[in-house]
């Protein structure tokens, strides 16, 4: 006998379901009252630091059909490239700016739209400097586990040719799915769930 | 930040998620997932700070009746129809340790099974005082609990006759952004979860009844609600004592 290791186990993942906006953004579908503003809506204020950009986008199933009871969060570094949150041990982030969104998606169109700033650069684990970029994550109906994905952008070919993640990608045409198409100040990011152009989601 | 600045913050990188343990993307008798799993191989990273790191919500936030959905939506001196019910329990990562701080949404149909949406079809009656949405942070210890009605069962346009059973949707941000979760609550004794297809996306049964909260007699209200408890267990984090320095730092 050796001593038990005693770990419990994570709580196992449910897709989010055809109703994920009446939870996480219950203003957007018409259940007004219960809260102020649906959360993550603005992230940018007048006293936030940085690159004011846009980031907008479609989330798109195996038939290229746009999802509208989708649901996306982005979570980034500010534009000094620090998070602000309490594991950040390098510096204390800009206090106006969260550096976390979310968007349902829905309207006509399916897209989604994020009012954010350009983020600064961040480290990699061994101190090399990653490319700026965007934390993705989305869930639906249809979606057992919430995938998590990047968005670089187009417009910082030498930082993303040197990116420790995306030196990882295998197959190089697929690099190209975690890149914004687009310039400063309007970024496009489509989101493939599978299909030819499926999007590099990430197991991280 | 204030609710835990006593706190050390941890800055490891989070134990990986086991995909055996978890639903595959594709699970064909949950058909919605058919065109909208990937069928790629997820890219394995160890975190980064991207991912370690993750947003913080103050108890400020919350309103006085976030936590109350028998009365967030209803009218003043009315409340919502059903069984009423405490949810209950703590938030702890695999380590067994608390989560403190950590954001917890909750949505659900009303008593009849229908929800408040525009493309909900089924034929079961709204209840003008419920909405079907709340919210509560964890404390310290990471502890969390609100009230309710317990949401009935409905039918699904799936197979030609299937149903969920009675069920509450959690949204969970824990320290860090790799941690985010949603998932959903069963009861215990109800015969309907083992019928049911997204259930069975979860091929261990274990990780199943992890998800079903047992009725909870001990912290029952007399003469008011039945309580339900349900732990949520996070990922985990590994300890950080040889990690982040550089070598030859």
């Amino acid at each position: 006998m050796v001593q038990a290791l005693d770990y419990l186990k994570e709580t196992a993942s449910q897709t989010a379901g055809p109703y994920v906006h009446i939870g996480l953004t219950p203003n957007f579908c018409g259940i007004g009252g219960v809260y102020d503003t649906d959360l993550g809506t603005t992230m940018v204020s007048e006293r936030t630091l940085g690159e004011r950009i846009t980031v907008s986008g479609r989330v798109l199933d195996g038939t290229g059909t746009p999802l509208k009871d989708a649901l996306v969060e982005i979570w980034q570094a500010d534009a000094a490239g620090l998070y602000n949150s309490p594991s950040e041990l390098r510096g204390a982030a800009d206090p106006a700016f969260s550096g976390w969104g979310r968007c349902p998606t829905g309207g006509e169109d399916g897209a989604f739209r994020f009012e954010t700033i350009k983020p600064g650069r961040v480290p990699f684990k061994d101190g090399r400097p990653m490319a700026p970029h965007i934390t993705f994550w989305i869930v639906a109906r249809g979606i057992n586990v919430g995938l998590h994905t990047r968005m670089y952008f187009p417009d910082e070919a030498e930082a993303n040719a040197a990116d420790p993640l995306l030196l990882r990608v295998e197959h190089r045409h697929r690099v190209a799915t975690l890149v914004a198409t687009g310039s400063a100040p309007s970024y496009m990011f489509d989101i493939h769930l599978q299909g030819e152009k499926e999007t590099v989601f990430l197991d991280i | 930040m204030s609710d835990r600045a006593d706190r050390k913050p941890e800055t490891g990188a989070f134990f990986p998620r086991d995909r055996n343990w978890h639903a595959p993307a594709l699970t064909p008798g949950y058909k919605t997932s058919v065109l909208r799993s990937p069928q790629k191989a997820l890219l394995s990273l160890d975190g980064t700070i991207s991912e370690i790191t993750g947003p913080v919500f103050g108890h400020s936030m919350l309103g006085e009746l976030d936590n109350d959905l028998i009365h967030n939506f209803a009218k003043p001196g009315e409340s919502a129809i059903g069984e009423r019910i405490i949810v209950h329990g703590r938030v702890l990562d695999e380590r067994g340790r608390a989560v403190s701080g950590a954001l917890l949404e909750f949505w659900q149909a009303n008593a009849g099974g229908r929800y408040r949406h525009k493309k909900e079809s089924y034929l079961a009656a709204l209840d003008p005082n419920f909405g079907g949405c709340g919210r509560t942070i964890t404390d310290e210890q990471g502890f969390y609990s609100f009230r309710t009605i317990k949401p009935g069962p409905y039918p699904w346009p799936n197979g030609v006759n299937d149903w969920r059973p009675a069920h509450i949707h959690f949204s969970v941000f824990g320290h860090g952004f790799a941690q985010r979760l949603i998932t959903q609550m069963y009861f215990e004794g109800d015969p309907m979860i083992w019928k049911c297809p997204i259930v069975n996306t979860i091929a261990d049964r274990r990780a199943i009844e992890q998800l079903i909260a047992p009725l909870d007699w001990a912290n029952t209200i007399p003469m008011d609600a039945r309580a339900y408890k349900f732990d949520i267990i996070l990922r985990g984090r590994r300890s950080t004592l040889f990690e982040n320095r550089m070598e030859g730092n």
